[in-house]
């Protein structure tokens, strides 16, 4: 049995809230059966508006949005048949974990034994078996946070949407709960529709991101390859850490062209959204992808001066003022072999221009 | 267990509860000056005068002080025959001291109430009494008249020597305690008290059913507009708290009278004839009218806090789930709704049982409440111990409600705010 490609379908979605300003502009976006993607982007960028527009709490203000290729605009929320996940966990308070769990399936008029089977089931995915009878006021954040989960599963629900479901607890909490979401997608094979802020959130867990930014999806596609090849300088600079150049392109070839620094240096860049000499551009380099006083051969060294040393265990993140730029981030392992680290001190710094992405000027 | 458990000690030796109590002393006295000014404010608003209330609601102090002597007398006598001599002795003089000090009105009064005909015999026995010869005192006082020879007036008067008497909280029930000391109803045409406590009781429930219908969806509406509109809303829903009750009252008198503006805008549209004006005033309907009105922003304020606490993620997390909007309504709101619902009528109700000034205006015969009763006794028939007794049924009446609404929703769950 093919999995369904264009299993939820966003079809050129507009949505504005007071007709004046679109929050989410022409948005086109597939999402596969049993697909784990995450809608990333700082606030305000529309993707929890997407996320309502599923659910149905919002209606699309042009376009249309298909869920198994039937059209969903025009059914209302609870007959859509979608799990959802909130950001507040949104338990009944006056309700046990059980009889919350229980509520979707009661109103589906599923007989008790049946009931009583799958709340069962639901608790243990989330390893909280013999719960049932505590109310939500009486759990921790992680606990209310695995209710809310299994009871948006409970019903067997065709896509899963999650609303930050994370974003109110503490860090350790919510990396661990980050695996155990991912394994339960793995294990049950539903469609998650993830909205976050939090990039390594959306790192961690999903098959592919859609960055957001302005209404709009800026890039769609796997973890790796949205870290390692931003295709703008948006989403380079909100996914991890980035260092930037901002210049004109001069010798523009297909694979290669070099960029023009306001202090007249140059350095060569791999071409992706500049197409002729005169551009103007922006660009993006890893700050692991540079390297100090290294002996391999690499079409880019130049001399900086470190400005700022911060000790980090592991590694330790260097400052270095290098051809106009003061902000310009190293990380250094920690080994032996890079004593010699120290504030004032000039160091060579080397990169291949394939890893220098030339994109679009911010 | 705790006797078992070594004692902790603090770094320098001294008990830890013996510390911990000293430390935290400074701040008990504090917590207590703060709210002392408080304290003995209610004890001289409140306790105290609520105290008075009961003393005087069952006093009966006053014939006890003025026929000492008659009921020591009294004591020995089983009540079946006439007293012996030494009562009518005791009476004599007790009777005489009075009449030198000009009291034997009083007294008159007072016996009056218990049984009727006394105020006749005894203005005939000062008149007598002049004239008696020492000794002998029961043949002389006999002689003055045949009532002064049956021996139910005597009964009477020994019904009064207790210095407390529950007959006013009687009376509030339409009850009394006859001769034999049975406690009977009054005749059914002068039960007037208990059509009223039923009254009031009906037009409380009533008046609280009417706020609650009205305030849930004005409460709903606050909770969830944006807030400029809420805040325009909320404003509309406090106006009549700015307004002077008697204003408001006075304004429902111009609209509810069958010359009024409610009245004749029905002729104009034809639903009722010119000749045929329904009277809405003077009556229940005045009173439940302007009542509801008054009384809705108590049971608004308590609903709205409350359903600004619901976070509207609930009421979507039920539809995601399944449940049609009827259903999570029902499952998920309202039910989070009870502790403001409670706190709401419970406050309506009991304002609403205790109304004064509304129900004397817009009442009439028909729609006039217990309220209105105490303060007829208060002013005109200045009998203040029927009206302290009354005003503790009340009382008691609220306590009662009170009562059942913890039994049933439990206190803890009320929310005023």
């Amino acid at each position: 049995m093919s999995k369904n490609q264009e299993f939820v379908k966003f079809d050129k979605v507009d949505k504005s809230y007071d007709g004046k300003v679109l929050v989410v502009k022409d948005l086109n976006l597939d999402i596969a059966e049993g697909e784990f993607i995450t809608m990333l982007g700082p606030s305000g960028s529309g993707k929890t508006t997407c996320l309502m527009m599923l659910a149905g709490f919002e209606t699309p203000t042009n376009g249309e949005i298909f869920l198994d290729k039937n059209p969903i605009s025009n059914i209302p929320p609870h007959k859509r048949g979608i799990g959802m996940v909130f950001q507040n966990y949104a338990l009944f308070p006056h309700m046990t974990v059980y009889e919350n769990l229980a509520f979707p399936l009661k109103v589906r008029k599923i007989n008790k034994d049946e009931i009583d089977k799958k709340v069962d089931k639901a608790l243990s995915m989330v390893s909280l078996s013999g719960f049932e009878n505590r109310m939500p006021g009486q759990l921790s954040g992680g606990q209310q946070q695995r209710v809310a989960v299994a009871r948006a599963l409970v019903f067997d629900p065709q896509v899963v949407l999650m609303d930050e479901p994370l974003g109110a607890l503490d860090k350790n909490l919510r990396e661990s709960m980050q695996y155990e979401i991912k394994h339960i997608h793995e294990s049950i094979g539903v469609t998650v529709v993830y909205v976050t802020h939090d990039q390594s959130e959306a790192l961690t867990m999903s098959n592919r991101i859609a960055v957001f930014n302005d209404g709009k999806v800026q890039q769609l596609s796997s973890p790796d390859k949205l870290y390692e090849e931003p295709v703008n300088s948006f989403v380079a600079e909100f996914i991890g850490e980035n260092n930037t150049f901002a210049g004109e392109v001069t010798n523009f070839q297909k694979d290669q062209c070099k960029v023009k620094l306001s202090n007249g240096s140059e350095i060569i860049a791999n071409p992706i959204s500049v197409s002729s000499n005169g551009d103007r551009t922006t660009v993006s380099l890893r700050p692991e992808r540079a390297l100090i006083n290294t002996k391999n051969k690499m079409d880019n060294n130049f001399k900086g001066k470190i400005e700022e040393v911060i000790y980090h265990g592991d590694h330790t993140r260097v400052r270095i003022d290098l051809l106009g730029n003061k902000e310009f981030i190293l990380k250094v392992p920690n080994s032996s072999a890079n004593m010699d680290i120290k504030m004032g001190n000039e160091i060579n710094v080397s990169w291949n221009s394939h890893d220098a992405r030339a994109l679009d000027p911010k | 267990m705790s006797s078992e458990t070594e004692k902790i000690l603090t770094t320098d030796g001294i008990p830890l509860e013996v510390s911990l109590k000293k430390a935290e002393r400074k701040n008990k006295i504090k917590a207590f000056l703060l709210v002392a000014p408080l304290l003995f404010f209610l004890l001289i608003t409140y306790i105290f005068p609520i105290g008075d209330m009961l003393m005087r609601s069952v006093d009966d102090k006053m014939v006890t002080e003025m026929l000492p002597k008659t009921f020591k007398s009294m004591e020995k006598w089983d009540g079946n025959e006439m007293p012996p001599e030494e009562v009518f002795e005791a009476f004599y003089l007790d009777f005489q001291k009075l009449v030198e000090e000009k009291r034997d009105g009083k007294l008159s009064t007072q016996l009056n109430y218990t049984k009727n005909g006394f105020k006749s015999i005894l203005k005939k026995l000062r008149r007598k009494a002049k004239n008696f010869e020492e000794g002998n005192y029961k043949d002389q006082i006999m002689a003055v008249h045949k009532r002064w020879a049956d021996v139910e007036y005597w009964r009477a008067i020994k019904r009064r020597a207790p210095a407390f008497t529950s007959a006013k909280y009687l009376k509030g029930m339409d009850m009394y305690k006859n001769e034999e000391g049975e406690i009977v109803s009054v005749e059914e045409d002068r039960r007037i008290h208990r059509v009223l406590w039923l009254r009031t009781l009906e037009i409380a429930f009533f008046v609280t059913l009417l706020c609650f219908l009205m305030a849930y969806p004005i409460a709903h509406l606050l909770a969830t507009l944006p807030m400029k509109y809420s805040n325009l809303l909320m404003i509309c829903v406090l106006l009549p708290f700015w307004t002077s009750l008697l204003v408001r009252t006075a304004s429902w008198m111009i609209l509810l009278q069958q010359q009024g503006v409610v009245n004749d805008f029905f002729v104009m549209i034809g639903l009722v004839a010119d000749d045929n004006r329904p009277e809405m005033m003077y009556n229940k309907t005045g009173t439940y009218v302007a009542m509801t009105q008054i009384l809705l922003p108590f049971m608004v304020l308590p609903l709205y806090s409350v359903m600004k606490t619901i976070s509207p993620s609930l009421m979507r997390a039920g539809k995601s789930l399944g449940g049609t909007p009827f259903v999570t309504f029902w499952k998920v709101y309202f039910p989070l709704t009870i502790p403001g619902i409670g706190a709401g009528c419970l406050l309506v109700f009991i304002l609403a049982i205790g109304y004064y000034i509304t129900p004397a205006l817009v009442g009439g015969a028909s729609g006039t409440l217990i309220s209105n009763q105490i303060a007829f006794h208060m002013k005109s028939t200045l009998d203040w111990s029927f009206a302290s007794a009354m005003g503790l049924m009340l009382l008691a009446g609220v306590l009662a409600i009170y009562w059942v609404y913890n039994k049933l929703v439990g206190i803890d769950n009320i929310k005023l705010g």
